[in-house]
């Protein structure tokens, strides 16, 4: 098991009080395993993600712990989850357009960034990966300026795997690039696992259809909660929650036109984070809610593999 | 309705304006009422700059657009009959004021001498249509409101001017999964009642599903256009065919499906050696689906076209 979160808080302090991004997330990943992890903008998806390199300083870490191959990961302390970034998890950010120092060529980027980290530049390897994602060796010699966004986000993703880190947290990496480019990055991301440069990936993103397609698990979460986790294939044809249901049917796809079938959203909007409401945080747009909803569902196993957050699944 | 005829438009770059790029490159299609067409294009392929000349926010440098078979630029009251859409929400509007300041400001400058009950009613009729409900978004600030409030307000402004013609600038693709198929029903329910639409996006799956025709943009040129359902179900040019199937579907994996095979490389958009070759024009490969391609002799459809 390489990844086991256990029951994880962390909220954002603002001016009126505590944004509970993330309320109490336990979840495990295994070796190997690609797990997408899909949600609705302020779902907490993204912060999930962060805390687990704790990227953030206004995030603060309420309760919970997270444990990386058998060693307790410190997502509570800035400091001394130093020694963990880069080396065993590591991050690909979303804005990679600008992730770059651009007044270095990125090979010299490269080797300095290896040096702060005290290790020596290995600029074979370098080289090595760069041709793996289909870049040839002289953009090491280039500005990240002269790159187009599909290479850079490529190249930041050479450099954030370089150390062979144990977890990958991919943030939301396709969602600026065209659909060509959103192809080779997503391949990209699975031959890194293939390879074994990088032991398990969490894939953050908003497209359930692009995860699907590289992804071995499927984390649905909503408002702050996990609704639903199971294998890609069931979380596309069998999903017992509701979000996940009504979020699968309300996807166009190539084929579905307006005059022939009419697809349906989710009427109203996700609950505030300020204060979120008791019970089943999805109640309030759920076609299946009833009296019991007004009690916190766990997030239970329903099947091997599969764990809902419903009363109705359960 | 809207037409445009061979329209292109080159920007001047590098110092003194001394090199040129061709942004758009001889585009002609139509948009009647009634109808939403999709240009489908990937970034720097020339289609927001297209949405920017019909909404003459940018200007033509040759052809012409007209609206009625007049030219766009010598009209009067062009915005009255032509609005815009843009992407990013949350940025269309001014922090600081209340968001329905925008619908205030199409009073002053276009009805100024409307009175305040006609107004109301007016700004009812266009909230109703697009679905929102007055208590729900007057008097509130942007950051009260979601992604696709916001976007719908924006669209319920443009409905105030009793526009023909609307510009939809990738207004989804900013908008989550659950709210954005409201607002690609709503474009749906306006082509309904005779409003044309240009939906510009990159996604082609929403292009597939409200559009009637279907334009797709390469490098600023039309690579293949015609009705959606012949566009979408027998794709003939290969860039059209890579992007769909660089699509992300669900119930079917890329793996599964086989790869682009090796003699698309020498065509005329994918090979560098073809690249200056003159642009065939458009051919009509079947009523109502146009295919503009020139390989060196290697694709099979095309050459079947060119001959």
């Amino acid at each position: 098991m390489t990844l086991k979160v256990e029951d994880l808080r962390v909220y954002y302090r603002t001016l009126k009080g505590d944004v509970k991004a993330l309320d109490g997330v336990t979840f495990s990943l295994a070796d190997g395993e690609i797990m997408g992890l899909a949600g609705e903008s302020g779902s907490g998806k993204s912060t999930l993600g962060k805390s687990l390199i704790r990227l953030d300083g206004r995030m603060r870490h309420i309760g919970g712990s997270a444990e990386l191959d058998g060693k307790d990961l410190p997502v509570g302390d800035t400091h001394a989850m130093n020694p963990f970034r880069f080396h065993e998890v590591s991050l690909i950010p979303q804005y990679a357009m600008s992730a770059m120092n651009p007044t270095r060529k990125i090979g010299r980027m490269v080797d300095e960034l290896l040096r702060s980290r005290g290790v020596a530049p290995m600029r074979q390897e370098l080289e090595r990966r760069v041709g793996l994602v289909g870049l040839s060796a002289d953009v090491l010699d280039r500005y990240p300026i002269e790159l187009s966004g599909g290479m850079k986000q490529r190249m930041v993703m050479v450099i954030s795997t370089l150390l062979n880190p144990s977890l990958l947290i991919a943030d939301e990496v396709t969602s600026a690039l065209d659909v060509s480019s959103q192809k080779a990055v997503a391949k990209t991301l699975l031959e890194f696992r293939d390879r074994d440069l990088v032991k398990s990936m969490i894939v953050v993103t908003h497209d359930i259809s692009l995860v699907y397609q590289i992804a071995d698990t499927i984390m649905v979460m909503y408002a702050g909660k996990l609704a639903e986790k199971a294998t890609a294939d069931v979380i596309v044809s069998a999903p017992r929650h509701p979000y996940t249901q009504a979020l699968i049917s309300s996807l166009p796809e190539v084929g579905v036109r307006y005059e022939e079938r009419r697809l349906q959203g989710i009427p109203g909007r996700p609950p505030s984070l300020l204060d979120p409401p008791k019970g089943c945080r999805f109640r309030s747009r759920c076609p299946l809610a009833f009296e019991r909803c007004a009690e916190e569902p766990p997030f239970a196993e329903v099947a091997p593999g599969h764990s809902v957050a419903c009363w109705k699944a359960v | 309705m809207l037409r445009l005829d061979r329209v292109s438009k080159t920007f001047r770059t590098g110092s003194f304006g001394g090199r040129e790029l061709h942004a758009v490159r001889e585009v002609g299609f139509e948009v009647a009422q009634g109808e939403v067409v999709s240009l489908i294009g990937e970034s720097g392929s020339g289609k927001t700059t297209l949405g920017r000349m019909i909404l003459r926010l940018a200007a033509v440098s040759e052809g012409s657009i007209t609206l009625d078979g007049v030219d766009i630029a010598r009209q009067k009251d062009y915005y009255r009959s032509v609005q815009g859409v843009f992407q990013d929400p949350f940025s269309s509007y001014n922090p600081i004021f209340k968001a329905d300041r925008v619908l205030e400001m199409i009073r002053q400058r276009f009805f100024p001498s409307m009175g305040a009950a006609d107004w109301r009613a007016r700004v009812e009729s266009s909230l109703a249509a697009v679905r929102l409900d007055p208590g729900g978004v007057l008097g509130k600030y942007p950051h009260q409101l979601s992604g696709g409030q916001l976007q719908r307000l924006l669209i319920a402004r443009a409905l105030l001017l009793d526009i023909r013609m609307l510009v939809a600038d990738e207004i989804i693709s900013m908008l989550d999964a659950s709210t954005r198929i409201d607002v690609l029903n709503l474009l749906g329910e306006l082509k309904g009642r005779g409003l044309g639409i240009l939906f510009i996006t990159h996604d082609l799956s929403l292009g597939n599903y409200v559009s009637e025709k279907t334009v797709v943009l390469r490098s600023g040129r039309v690579v293949e256009m015609g009705r959606t359902e012949l566009v979408f179900g027998n794709p003939l040019h290969p860039y059209t065919r890579n992007l769909l199937g660089s699509v992300p579907r669900l119930h079917r994996r890329w793996s599964e499906e086989e790869d682009a095979p090796e003699e698309e490389a020498t065509c005329f958009y994918h090979g560098a050696a073809g690249r200056d070759a003159t642009w065939p024009g458009l051919v009509e490969a079947e009523p109502g689906h146009f295919v503009g391609c020139a390989t060196s002799g290697t694709c099979a459809p095309a050459l079947e076209l060119v001959r």
